[in-house]
């Protein structure tokens, strides 16, 4: 009962921490939309902005922060990471509009989606 | 072969009491009955006596991992292929069901097979998802473990009457899915237990979990329930996991299924922590989260008995 109870808790804090990433993200790309360069941090087997939107011309690098080894593979071949160890990062410059579903091909329930636009 | 049961069943008796604080799984199963009606069939004697023996399954390895909570998973397989040595029935091979190293790399392989090497056993391989991280996915592990393997490493074999099979679900991820095997691997899958009668004692491995233990954190094999539908006329099927780095077991008809600890790291129960990283015990604590898996075969009443023990047992 006790354990039933503390995993609600768990997925109910789950739940509002990605509403409030998600709404943090969306105001950001509001307020930026110029940004050439965005970091998304690799933490806790998930990509901490699960959906990205820059423009056209811009860096994206990712940053694995956890202690076990992820990769970054788009789904359509555009861009694969080599394996990232603790620390590593991974830069793709994104040329064109459009949008780039990725995951990590290790731990492949771990997916972001990336949309370029001008 | 009764008496030979009653000397395998007091080996086994040795084994329990060496396990110490291990758990012990043994299973009964109707495969006493199916061996006995093919037996009639074929010729009306008494089925042959297939000698009791043992295997031991290492898993998750890991070799090239040193954080927390284990610097040098060097040092605790050192400690897993002691105690193998130490074992009181010397087993007649080791499956390692993947994860061999923490990145693929070459000296990372090389240290485990030079540590395995040194038991004079033979030892069966398939590969983790951690064995395919070299730039050609899965070569090295091949090339090094997979030697007369199929596709991404699959093959079978037999021993004393037991069929084994190995299965690759770590190759070609999906994204958004679990483990998979992939319909390639199933086709010939199919192929190799249409050859086998139903009698035949089956002992499946693979490194995923072949059933789903907590599809939030990918721990199950989208594709399994072909797999297993295939091996349900079988009177005795054993499948045995690693991956989640701890016992998780399940009996679902004659099909067993089992999980072994690693001998890197722990990882929490499904749900218990907001990813599966490593559990990051306590140094006192870390042996008894780690361990090996000893399963005896005896033919006749009792299905394989698996004998999981920790380091520090």
């Amino acid at each position: 009962m006790h354990h039933a109870f503390r995993m609600i808790t768990f997925q109910a804090l789950a739940i509002a921490a990605s509403a409030v990433a998600m709404t943090v993200v969306a105001v950001e790309s509001r307020a930026a939309p110029a940004s050439s360069a965005a970091v998304v941090h690799i933490d806790n087997f998930t990509f901490n902005q699960p959906v990205l939107t820059v423009h056209p011309g811009a860096t994206v690098t990712w940053v694995n922060d956890d202690d076990i080894p992820h990769t970054v593979v788009d789904e359509n071949g555009s861009f694969r990471s080599k394996v990232l160890d603790t620390g590593d990062r991974f830069s793709f410059t994104f040329a064109k509009a459009g949008q780039f579903e990725y995951f990590c091909s290790i731990h492949p329930h771990m997916t972001g989606k990336i949309i370029v636009k001008a | 072969m009764f008496d030979d049961q009653r000397g395998a069943r007091r080996e086994f008796l040795k084994c329990m009491a060496w396990a110490g604080t291990g758990a012990l799984f043994a299973f009964e199963g109707g495969v006493a009955g199916s061996i006995g009606l093919d037996a009639a069939i074929a010729a009306p004697k008494a089925p042959p006596a297939v000698p009791p023996f043992t295997f031991v399954q290492l898993s998750d390895s890991h070799i090239g991992f040193n954080k927390p909570p284990n610097a040098d998973a060097r040092a605790t397989f050192a400690e897993a292929i002691a105690k193998v040595k130490a074992l009181p029935i010397r087993p007649d091979f080791i499956i390692h069901t993947g994860d061999v190293s923490q990145l693929s790399r070459d000296d990372e392989f090389d240290d485990a097979d030079q540590m395995l090497k040194s038991t004079g056993l033979p030892v069966f391989f398939i590969p983790g998802e951690h064995d395919m991280l070299d730039a050609d996915g899965g070569k090295g592990f091949l090339a090094r473990f997979g030697k007369g393997s199929k596709g991404a490493g699959w093959y079978s074999f037999d021993h004393r009457g037991v069929h084994f099979v190995a299965l690759v679900n770590v190759a070609d991820l999906k994204p958004g899915g679990m483990g998979n095997l992939g319909p390639e691997q199933l086709k010939w899958l199919k192929a190799d237990l249409d050859a086998r009668s139903s009698s035949t004692p089956v002992v499946v491995f693979a490194h995923i979990p072949l059933w789903t233990v907590y599809a939030d954190w990918g721990w199950g094999t989208d594709d399994a329930a072909e797999a297993l539908s295939l091996l349900r006329r079988f009177g005795s099927v054993t499948v045995l996991n690693g991956h989640i780095h701890q016992i998780a077991q399940k009996v679902e008809g004659r099909i067993a299924f089992h999980t072994a600890r690693s001998t890197a790291f722990p990882q929490p129960a499904p749900g218990t922590a907001p990813s599966p990283g490593p559990l990051k015990v306590a140094a006192d604590q870390l042996p008894g989260m780690l361990g090996i898996t000893d399963a005896l075969f005896v033919r006749g009443k009792d299905r394989i008995a698996l004998i999981d023990s920790t380091l520090a047992a």
